[in-house]
């Protein structure tokens, strides 16, 4: 017997069941093998949507800008993804090969649409409820009618073919919906977008429009809420302007349109005595004080008679205006004074080691208040703002006395600590006698 | 009918009236009679048997208020640290017990090592002592294991990212060490398992163990007496009449008594001025903070295996980490037996090492220390 | 008088301030060793730990359709009993920026006063700025107890 029978004799086992033979066993380990290869490639081949093959984009993904577009480019375009083809807006035949035949006008092909021709085209489809419904029946389709509203349609409509037409914001050819992250029009993109044009001092240098918005924006609070802190709720470009009717909110509205997210302040602001003030003046609301598009983080400091008061830009010194705001500016700082001060005695205490949880929890209902007042601050009336600061003010000397207290315990405990240290050294120095002692007795007195 | 014939009841003539009663009942004066004739031998280096008596002081503070804190503290995940805040805030004195119990805590291992080390410069480990110095080494490693459970009990986030990456190491123990990580765990991962089982350690078994090693150890010491240091023994030898010693009590133990009242001291102000911290509740589902350590008895090793870089040839970097620390411990132990007679040249090669050891750990703990940022 | 005669004439005095340090001393030490110890062993009065369960308020504490602050743990605990007399209860930390919510029973649901935030009586966010919801907590009525405790599992 050889050794290669000796090994199948080995490996060939007897079971309950019957034998276990080598060969069977190597067939069925290829089976295993070759179908684990090929699943993965199964399953990513059905992950991708199937993109029509059309002869444009063989051809045109060799040619570079503006005529190119890759596949890749095309693959990710919503429009393809859903079935369409080249042909569905440029005419023509994909199907085929040659040049003449794919573009020929009998097929036809209507090469690259005129600028101003671009919204109705789009519209034909975006702007048709029942065609739309077919693919996704939530899907807004007014945009047409909303463009024609804006600024950019109305000075298309008179022949203007530097504004924004649908292609602008949308790209052409790898257009993503908004909800993805890459989408020129996703809310992270969107000022972006906006920007390309609106920053651009040459482009705009014919229209009587500033170009600083993307910058002021870029430095604004709602700026860093979308991008820094993610949250996509915040205010872009199209928030405030719309987006397909895009067009200033007039100095009427602008209130209107902030009011949207910010409730209090614009309740309050119509109780105030600026709201007809500001009506009377022609000046939009909020913007005054707040600007449109450089909007910081407002702080103490911008509302009271100091050097980065917005107050003094219209209140002159000693009219009632100007008291007010000075009321309104002490009472914030006193609110922020006490808090600080309670907070340095909670954190001295703790640095101690003595336990404070219950006076920072009531610490947070004392800030609560004075975020409550630099809300107050929009009814532009002392007394409302005082009754705000007052409630913080109450919790405020509350925990400072929690802190002082903790101060007091932990004195206390080192004054215990001081009488035992007494104790220890009386205990040591009886001890130390009483070894002297008994050592010069013992010596004295012989071992 | 035959009747036992009745044994004398013994009788005292001590002067004291209460040791009378006990002696004729337990037979005291013979128990304490080899009390009363220890002594201590006097000479430059007799400080150094101070640290031993005052681990064993420090390990009765923490039975002490471990049994206090026992009263109050609750051993489950969700009301350990509450039970704890509830301690230092709440409970009258609590903050005085929980900070000494934490102190006493360190100190012990310290006054532990110390003593360890003294033992083996003054050379007190060789024949005939060996089995005190190998009692020893394990109550030192129990020590150190007092200290890894006790430490989690709190239940906050430094102490429950301590304990998962000090078990995480030891699961790296070839062979034995997934199961010895399951077995430490109570599971797979750190979680309120863990806490009840490191608390039944803490209190039940390692006491358990460690009060019947004490008594060996102290045993043996009161059976073969205090060893002198090789040089002084030498001395004594020569000129006999020069031999100085002092009786246990009352003289060495009244030293002994000042030693302790120190330490009592001592504890107190740290216990009042610097109180031990609660932290932040420990939460197994957030990342673990930049900067997590060990205590700093097991900084030295915490530091070696993050020195020793991933793979070193073919081995594993920390695997040999741990195998070197298990080999160092082996040796250790076994010091006695192979460091041979007290007298050899092999003792000048130990000493050597010991100088090594000592300067090892002193270094890497402080090179731990200054390396994280705070 | 010589050195030996000085020291045996001090001797009683200085034997009496030994015994009196060494004496006194020990017992007043231990005094102020035990002190302590026996307050400890004492229970305090609040026998409540907080953690992850706390009795928010006694039956009979809150009408039907209001509210009750509460301390849960380090944090603000907000307890509703609605119209129907239900119990619920959740977090009062607004997911906005951390002011402390409150029930409105004009609107019968939870707003938060700050920036004008609306959650409803699950805890879910539907109005407003708060980007997530609070986290609600289950309620059990124990005896006279309205007990409040964290959720477990999934």
């Amino acid at each position: 017997m050889t050794k290669a029978d000796a090994m199948r004799r080995e490996i060939t086992t007897e079971t309950h069941r019957g034998t276990l033979s080598l060969e069977p066993l190597c067939l069925y380990v290829s089976v295993v093998a070759l179908a684990c290869l090929l699943l993965p490639a199964c399953l990513f081949a059905q992950a991708q949507p199937q993109i029509a093959k059309s002869s444009c984009v063989e051809c045109h993904s060799a040619f570079p800008e503006p005529t190119g577009v890759t596949e890749a480019q095309w693959a990710a375009d919503i429009h393809a993804q859903k079935g369409l083809t080249c042909a569905s807006c440029h005419g023509g035949d994909p199907s085929e090969p040659s040049p003449e035949g794919a573009m020929s006008k009998k097929a036809g092909f209507r090469g690259k649409p005129k600028r101003n021709e671009i919204p109705a085209m789009c519209a034909k489809c975006h702007a048709d409820g029942a065609y739309m419904r077919q693919y996704n029946p939530s899907l807004r389709t007014d945009q047409f009618a909303q463009y024609q509203t804006s600024v950019h349609g109305k000075r298309l409509a008179h022949g203007d073919t530097k504004v924004a037409v649908c292609i602008d914001c949308h790209s052409v050819h790898g257009i993503r919906p908004s909800r993805e992250p890459r989408s020129t029009v996703n809310p992270l993109n969107v000022a972006n977008t906006c920007s390309r044009c609106h920053s651009d001092a040459a482009y705009m240098k014919d229209y009587k429009i500033k170009t600083d918005q993307f910058a002021g924006y870029s430095a604004s609070v709602h700026h860093e809420a979308m991008v820094v802190r993610g949250d996509l709720s915040a205010p872009t470009c199209t928030t405030c302007h719309g987006n397909h009717g895009a067009a200033p909110p007039g100095v009427a509205s602008v209130e209107n349109v902030c009011s949207t997210c910010h409730v209090f302040q614009a309740q309050l602001f119509d109780i105030s005595p600026h709201k007809a003030a500001f009506a009377a003046m022609g000046t939009g609301s909020c913007i005054t004080c707040h600007s449109n598009h450089r909007i910081v983080h407002p702080t103490d400091a911008m509302v009271g008679t100091g050097n980065e008061a917005v107050c003094t830009n219209c209140h002159a010194t000693a009219d009632p205006g100007f008291v007010a705001a000075g009321q309104i500016h002490d009472d914030l700082s006193k609110l922020d004074e006490s808090l600080k001060r309670s907070d340095e005695v909670l954190d001295k205490a703790e640095r101690s080691g003595m336990e404070v949880s219950q006076a920072r929890i009531d610490e947070a209902q004392g800030r609560d208040s004075l975020i409550k007042a630099r809300v107050t601050v929009h009814s532009f009336q002392p007394g409302k703002v005082e009754q705000d600061t007052q409630a913080g003010m109450k919790i405020a000397d509350k925990t400072y006395k929690a802190g002082l207290q903790a101060l007091a315990e932990r004195d206390y405990r080192r004054k215990g600590l001081g009488l035992t240290l007494i104790t220890i050294v009386a205990v040591l120095i009886g001890l130390w006698m009483y070894i002297r002692q008994i050592e010069s007795r013992n010596q004295s007195g012989g071992s | 009918m035959a009747s036992v014939p009745e044994a004398t009841p013994p009788t005292s003539t001590h002067s004291n009236r209460l040791v009378r009663w006990l002696d004729e009942r337990f037979g005291w004066e013979q128990l304490v009679a080899p009390l009363r004739h220890k002594t201590v031998p006097v000479h430059k280096l007799s400080y150094w048997y101070f640290l031993g008596g005052m681990t064993l002081f420090l390990f009765m503070i923490q039975v002490l208020t471990g049994i206090l804190l026992l009263l109050y503290y609750r051993p489950s995940a969700n009301e350990a640290f509450e039970s704890v805040q509830y301690i230092m805030t709440q409970v009258q004195f609590g903050w005085l017990v929980r900070s000494i119990h934490s102190w006493s805590a360190n100190l012990m291992i310290f006054t532990a090592f110390a003593h360890m080390f003294s033992v083996l410069f003054l050379r007190a480990y060789t024949k005939p002592r060996e089995l005190t110095w190998l009692t020893g080494m394990v109550l030192l490693f129990l020590a150190l294991g007092f200290g890894f459970s006790g430490y989690l009990l709190p239940w906050n986030t430094l102490a429950f990212f301590a304990t998962k990456v000090g078990t995480e190491i030891t699961g790296q123990v070839p062979l034995i060490g997934k199961p010895l990580l399951i077995f430490l765990r109570g599971g797979e991962e750190v979680t309120g398992a863990t806490l009840t089982r490191f608390f039944g350690f803490h209190v039940a078994l390692l006491p358990g163990i460690t009060t019947l090693l004490i008594a060996t150890h102290i045993l043996l010491i009161q059976r073969l007496g205090m060893s002198v240091p090789p040089g002084q023994e030498a001395a004594w030898k020569a000129l006999p009449p020069n031999k100085r010693e002092m009786p246990f009590f009352p003289n060495f133990f009244a030293h002994e008594l000042m030693a302790w009242y120190v330490a009592l001291g001592v504890l107190g102000a740290l216990a009042a001025l610097y109180p031990w911290e609660l932290g932040s509740k420990a939460d197994p589902f957030v990342a673990a903070p930049a900067g997590i350590r060990p205590e700093w008895y097991f900084m030295f090793m915490f530091q070696t295996l993050k020195l020793i870089p991933a793979k070193v040839g073919p081995v594993d970097g920390e695997l040999l980490g741990i195998m070197g620390f298990g080999l160092a411990g082996l040796v250790w132990v076994l010091l006695p037996f192979l460091g041979g007679d007290r007298y050899g040249r092999r003792q000048v090669f130990i000493r050597g090492l010991g100088v090594f050891a000592l300067a090892y750990i002193v270094c890497m703990t402080a090179y731990g220390y200054m390396a994280v940022p705070k | 008088m010589d050195h030996a005669e000085t020291v045996t004439k001090h001797e009683p005095a200085r034997r009496r301030l030994m015994q009196f340090l060494l004496g006194g001393g020990l017992l007043a030490s231990a005094v102020a060793f035990l002190y302590p110890v026996l307050r400890y062993l004492v229970p305090p009065a609040a026998t409540d730990l907080g953690g992850d369960s706390v009795v928010a308020a006694k039956v009979g504490d809150l009408k039907a359709n209001s509210g009750k602050i509460f301390r849960f743990g380090s944090r603000p605990g907000l307890l509703v009993r609605t119209s129907d007399g239900e119990y619920r209860a959740m977090s009062a930390v607004c997911t906005h920026l951390n002011c402390t919510v409150q029930y409105r029973s004009d609107v019968r649901e939870v707003w938060c006063a700050c920036h004008n935030g609306f959650y409803d009586l699950n805890g879910r966010n539907v109005a407003g700025p708060p980007p997530r919801p609070l986290e609600s907590y289950a309620v059990h009525i124990n005896g006279d107890d309205v007990v409040v405790s964290r959720r477990r599992g999934a």
